[in-house]
């Protein structure tokens, strides 16, 4: 019983802590936006600019909340749930310090690549349920780049699980003690950060809402809070692929002196910082340069990785 | 590759350089003298209205926002019985004050006139003039030029010549 009320507790709070964050990201990313592109950006509501996040809350639930009638209504309603459900449940397995953490899975890894793969389908059923040529586009494009992007994701990850021998996040931090994982699996990281900005529609690789070309992509018929739950998604695909990065690469929450969830906050943030930094300085590529990139680049080098990763275990033993 | 890795290490070098916004109603931008905002009519330093109603304002105008009437005085000076500029077609191009003979209308680096109510931004002659000279302090257009209506003679100015004698080859 007790078990079940300090789970809950954690969950709880999980949830809670998730959504706040992914609402400030919103706007802790257009101040470092700006800040990078030599002007302010909003800093006007409260300290810094800070409410600015329940301003924008506040807004988006007031916003009307209209479903088109040529909109496949139910599928309509769904889409936006699958990726913030998917995202939070993805968060369960997540490591935040050797006492935190909602629960302990044995097959952490699949079930974070299991998790990441369904929340493309939010992207898919919107597109497609919107009626909408546009959104259509989005959604084939997010259909697309989620099969070819998610088959390195899994196979990046595979050099860490070798080294550590575990699919347990919990086991992967521990084994990590003596050497970060970004060290021995390196390339191992470049394509796992590559994956995960794709998988979660970040720039450069948003080519599903890219606004310049299809309007807003999957999202275009959508409006007040069910496009708020998008946005939650984006950001909260953004927190788990950092969280994600710095567990099964950057160590988890080791770390000297601090304690070790604020290690592992401070590690998060560098990873957040850095895909903000992306979308900040790199043009979105052409879809055929992002499919061509993946499938002759990525794909060889993730399975190179893997050959080499399983052959250097093996000589070592 | 490392191109974009440049990339990446030039947007992050942004990050200490100086932020261009001005905070604009905490902080006013520096705004030339010559900024073309809010139309003025201006007056002589002896406090009499410059402008003497010769339309060529209203004629340059090209979206025509500005109206007057001629109207005389006792002198038989021409002066503007009424002068209407519509604030909410001005384009702020400045070519009234170029047009302007009398450098009665000018331009001032006051862009903060908004309204509430469109009908509030057509400023009528009391709205446009002001008690100054505005950029030409000691310019008083009858001391320098002006037909003659008893107040001064033809050629008496301050900067006037004595009118030619067009029927004579002297110099």
């Amino acid at each position: 019983m007790f078990d079940v009320i300090v789970t809950l507790i954690n969950i709880v709070f999980t949830i809670l802590i998730l959504m706040v964050l992914a609402a400030v990201l919103v706007w802790a990313e257009r101040r470092i936006l700006g800040i990078w592109q030599d002007r302010l950006g909003p800093n006007r509501v409260g300290p810094g600019g800070i409410l600015q996040a329940a301003a924008d809350m506040i807004k988006i639930f007031f916003k009307e909340d209209w479903i088109p009638p040529f909109a496949e209504k139910f599928v309509f309603v769904f889409a936006p749930c699958v990726v913030v459900i998917t995202m939070l449940g993805a968060f369960a397995i997540v490591p935040f310090s050797p006492g935190t953490g909602v629960v302990d899975l044995n097959v952490g890894v699949l079930f974070f690549l299991a998790m990441s793969a369904l929340a493309g389908y939010s992207t898919i059923l919107a597109g497609w349920s919107s009626n909408n040529k546009y959104a259509l586009l989005g959604g084939m494009r997010s259909a697309a780049q989620m099969i070819s992007y998610d088959v390195f994701m899994g196979l990046s990850l595979m050099g860490v699980v070798m080294l550590a021998g575990s699919f347990n996040l919990r086991e992967i931090v521990e084994s990590q003690s003596d050497m970060w994982n970004i060290f021995p699996q390196f390339i191992g990281f470049c394509i796992f950060m590559v994956a995960g900005v794709a998988e979660s529609h970040r720039l450069p690789f948003d080519l599903p809402e890219a606004e310049h070309e299809i309007i807003a992509g999957f999202h275009t018929e959508y409006s007040g809070m069910k496009f708020g739950l998008f946005f939650v998604g984006e950001y909260l695909g953004v927190l788990l692929i950092s969280a994600l990065a710095v567990v099964l690469f950057l160590g988890g929450w080791m770390g000297p002196l601090l304690p070790p969830f604020i290690w592992f906050c401070l590690k998060t943030l560098v990873v957040v910082l850095f895909i903000i930094l992306l979308r900040a300085a790199i043009p979105r590529p052409r879809f055929d340069q992002l499919m061509a990139f993946g499938w002759k680049i990525c794909l060889p080098v993730a399975l190179l990785n893997l050959v080499i990763t399983g052959a250097v275990g093996l000589a070592i033993g | 590759m490392l191109t974009q890795l440049n990339t990446l290490w030039q947007v992050l070098k942004h990050t200490t350089t100086k932020i261009d916004t001005v905070e604009y109603p905490d902080e006013m931008p520096y705004l030339a003298p010559r900024y073309r905002g809010r139309i003025v009519l201006t007056r002589d330093p002896d406090g009499e209205e410059r402008c003497v109603a010769c339309n060529l304002c209203a004629a340059v105008c090209p979206v025509d926002c500005i109206a007057l009437q001629k109207t005389q005085d006792d002198n038989g000076r021409w002066q503007a019985e009424f002068f209407r500029i519509n604030f909410s077609r001005c384009i702020f191009c400045g070519l009234c004050e170029e047009a302007c003979p009398t450098y009665a209308i000018q331009l001032t680096p006051d862009f903060e006139i908004c309204e509430y109510e469109r009908p509030n931004l057509v400023y009528e002659k009391e709205h446009l003039l002001i008690s100054g000279t505005g950029k030409y302090p000691d310019y008083n257009f009858y001391r320098e030029a002006g037909k003659d209506v008893g107040v001064k003679g033809k050629g008496a100015g301050d900067h006037e010549k004595e009118p030619v004698d067009i029927k004579s080859l002297l110099p």
